[in-house]
């Protein structure tokens, strides 16, 4: 391959595949166990065709096919099923893979200075792109061979092999497919973030798009495979071919520019600091507005993904003897009603995740000895400490609003009797004392002993094993109680508890007044 | 009046013992050097100056005030600049400035803009995408921006080229034009040398040596190597001379400051061919420091 533009890519690839090897086998081993775990499962929840039908009564609404695309409804076997609600979910996780690791091995190699050195050597201007795709289509050939020899392997009677292999082809595929949109986007930015953020863009975008027309590439092509019972190939030819197209283009555009600059100037930000920037709250918002907003969208489709499916649950439940165990039996009121409680206990404690997150911000500010700017100005401690508590607060407010909101949007559409958007959030922020008391546990660990933040998450989780699967288990009553969850009414079945939801308040005042006291009297670690 | 003054401060981490009965005093409007050795105490001290930690034993007051109670009344008179300077990678370097100063008071636009300029400093580039010395440089930008009557600043030049160093350095000169009051810490003597009116000394949470740099000439020896045209025989023997090594054309040696006119006196007959000479290092300084504490005990 002496002077040819492509000298040295074998060696290129080897070298990449030994540097990580140990990254892709942890995203091919986790993609495929999340793969390999779900029929087993379904076939145990969902053991006859009648408990399957049922559940594909409740995928037949406009939020659900919005999320994971059309299914053979009609014919719902378990190899229906599982590539009805997994493949597409399953296919983001692939083009997740695949940005990552493409910007890693372009741009981000370029970024740091690496393959400058590389290119020093008898190299060829295309060869490290030509590898980066050449090692990403063994990665997702691997992927497709795995995922389709372990489906068959599970043999299940409605999981045959030609199924199995066009399930694993077309999570490969598109897997090529972002490992392509990826090249591109890393010669356009000129940093790896911005070619990380371009191409999440753009897979955001495909995602969205596909829920308006199937027609979009590549998760609408994906959703006209239909593996397990249509079998369709064309989708996956066309993949192939629009990802080739792809790899085209990423190296033309890469002959066109110098190394290290791209096509898109990297965008400039503000010389001066907004109004809002100028105080310390503005400061601990800004820092988590991105994650601020991304928990907020998440948090609203969780609730309607929820409220999708409240429309066919009474008749689900007389069927499920497990999931009828886990809630109060009630003559008074329908089964539906009975279940809000406990999807709004699950939805709260998803919304205590970024609450807790908020706060532990100010641990790692001060780890990462940012807190020393504010504090060596004039900031007390105090005042540092509150601002996050503040947004701490809100967030959790507003996370169990947002649960609230989608839960009840899509409840309306599915439901022939809805509940009014009131009873929703109010079984929804009931539980915000809970949550308040949460935040002040944190905020008395960031007193004490920060190196111990992380026990809250624990107990967190401590507390949902006790609350869901409490009934389940049938673990005895005071273990819930030991938990601030414990203690949460459970709205509309439950009349509101006000001494509950008092006492919690008040052991929340108490944990936050010392925990900020500690604060203020503690050293700053840095 | 003295800005500073610790009394026999202690700081326990653990079983480590950072500090151990500091005394420090600084006088208003002047430059003091604040040196010793990585990990000798000074970041600590600077700390508990700026009641970021709180001292085990000892009083600390600046301006009067106690450190740890007062912090927020006496911060907004205090500029800092740490050592290893982080900042929020999503912020512009303009944001940074904007926001430290208007968390201490006013914002000097003209100040900012001309300091932006003489540090070479994009205000819209991310922090993201900077160095260790141009994190340094924001942070310095910041704190010569701002009306503060003392900067505490720790080993603010560790990142910074020579070129930028001699900007901060003229930056230093003018504060102290102003009659402001600074706390150069640094690990690199010849630094203080230029800046400072007295320089402190700490090694192991202790001041060891304490005064401006004539009082401390007792510590700093030359290294001179020479080349002379006749041999030296009595080199070793004479005053001031010490650790005569010779080399394939000559030798090297350390001379005490105070005796370096004699010694080069006596240099010249023999006729030099070459001499070079390197300033004093910090632990060239230490050096001398134990042999003449060791000295002081045997006699």
């Amino acid at each position: 391959m002496k002077g040819a533009p492509f000298a040295g890519v074998l060696r290129l690839s080897r070298f990449m595949i030994r540097q990580d090897r140990m990254r892709y086998m942890w995203w091919l081993v986790g993609i495929t166990v999340m793969t390999l775990v779900v029929p087993p499962a379904f076939n145990e929840l969902y053991p006859t065709e009648q408990d399957r039908n049922l559940m594909a009564e409740t995928m037949k609404n406009p939020a659900m096919e919005a999320m994971v695309g059309p299914g053979d409804l009609a014919n719902y076997t378990l190899g229906a099923m599982v590539s009805h609600q997994m493949l597409l979910m399953t296919a983001i996780a692939v083009a997740i893979m695949n940005i990552l690791l493409m910007v890693r091995h372009t741009r981000a190699e370029e970024e740091e200075g690496q393959a400058e050195l590389l290119r020093s050597l008898p190299i060829a201007r295309h060869s490290q792109l030509t590898a980066s795709i050449l090692t990403l289509f063994g990665v997702n050939l691997l992927l497709a061979l795995l995922i389709g020899v372990g489906l068959y392997s599970l043999s299940f009677d409605s999981m045959g092999l030609s199924g199995s292999v066009i399930y694993g082809a077309s999570l490969g595929v598109v897997g090529l497919f972002f490992a392509g949109v990826t090249a591109v986007c890393s010669q356009l930015s000129e940093s790896s973030r911005g070619a990380v953020g371009l191409s999440f863009t753009v897979m955001i975008g495909c995602y969205v798009l596909r829920s308006v027309t199937e027609w979009i590439p590549p998760f609408g092509w994906l959703t006209q495979v239909q593996p397990y019972s249509d079998n369709n190939w064309l989708p996956v030819v066309g993949l192939v071919i629009t990802s080739l197209v792809w790899f085209a283009l990423a190296i033309i555009l890469q002959g066109k520019r110098d190394i290290g600059s791209g096509f898109l100037p990297s965008r400039s930000g503000r010389a001066h600091a907004s109004i809002l920037l100028r105080h310390p709250i503005g400061l601990a918002w800004r820092l988590q507005r991105t994650a601020f907003i991304s928990w907020s969208v998440g948090m609203l489709v969780l609730g309607l993904s929820y409220g999708s499916v409240l429309g066919d649950l009474d008749s689900f439940f007389q069927d499920n003897d497990m999931l009828a165990a886990m809630i109060v039996a009630d003559e008074n009121s329908s089964l539906t009603t009975q279940f809000l409680p406990m999807l709004m206990a699950v939805l709260a404690f998803i919304s205590t995740i970024p609450a807790l997150l908020s706060i532990h911000k100010v641990v790692g500010e001060e780890r990462k000895s940012r807190v020393d700017h504010l504090l060596g100005r004039a900031v007390s401690r105090n005042k540092l400490l509150v601002s996050y508590l503040v947004l701490a607060l809100c967030t959790g407010f507003l996370m169990l609003s947002f649960s609230a909101l989608g839960l009840w949007l899509a409840g309306t559409t599915s439901m022939e009797d809805p509940f009014t958007f009131f009873t929703v959030w109010q079984a929804s922020i009931v539980h915000f004392p809970a949550v308040v008391v949460m935040i002040a546990i944190s905020t008395c660990l960031i007193g004490i002993a920060q190196k111990a933040t992380g026990f809250i998450w624990l107990y967190l989780f401590y507390g949902f094993l006790t609350l869901y699967l409490g009934g389940l288990f049938q673990f005895p009553g005071w273990m819930e109680k030991l938990s601030p969850f414990g203690f949460v009414s459970k709205l509309p079945i439950e009349d509101m508890n006000w001494l509950h939801a008092g006492g919690l308040v008040a052991v929340a005042v108490v944990l936050l007044l010392f925990g900020i006291h500690r604060f203020t009297n503690r050293d700053i670690e840095g | 009046m003295n800005v500073i003054e610790m009394n026999q401060v202690t700081k326990t981490f653990g079983k480590h013992q950072a500090l151990d009965g500091l005394d420090l005093t600084v006088r208003n409007g002047e430059v003091f050097g604040f040196i010793g050795p990585n990990g000798a105490g000074k970041s600590t001290a600077i700390r508990v100056l700026l009641g970021m930690l709180r001292a085990t034993n000892g009083t600390a007051t600046i301006f009067g005030k106690d450190v740890w109670r007062d912090a927020v009344d006496i911060h907004r008179r205090v500029a800092y600049v740490p050592g290893d300077v982080n900042l929020w990678p999503q912020l512009t370097c303009g944001e940074v400035i904007d926001l430290f100063a208007s968390l201490q008071g006013n914002v000097h636009e003209q100040r900012r803009e001309e300091l932006l300029a003489r540090f070479q400093l994009d205000p819209t580039k991310k922090c993201r995408t900077y160095s260790k010395g141009n994190r340094q440089k924001v942070a310095l930008v910041a704190a010569f921006a701002s009306d503060a009557e003392l900067f505490l600043l720790d080993e603010p030049t560790s990142g910074l080229d020579p070129l930028m160093e001699k900007v901060f350095q003229q930056c230093v000169a003018e504060v102290k034009a102003e009659g402001k009051t600074v706390l150069l810490s640094s690990h690199i003597l010849s630094e203080v040398e230029k800046l400072c009116d007295r320089v402190g000394i700490i090694r192991q949470g202790r001041l060891i040596e304490c005064g401006t740099l004539n009082e401390l000439r007792h510590l700093t020896r030359m290294q001179l190597t020479v080349e002379t045209r006749t041999p030296i025989e009595s080199l070793a023997s004479w005053q001031g001379v010490h650790d005569v090594v010779p080399t394939e054309t000559g030798w090297t040696f350390h001379a005490d400051a105070e005796e370096m006119e004699a010694i080069m006196h006596k240099l010249s007959v023999h006729g030099i061919r070459k001499i070079e000479s390197a300033p004093p290092t910090l632990e060239d300084l230490f050096m001398r420091h134990y042999e003449e504490t060791a000295e002081g005990r045997d006699v």
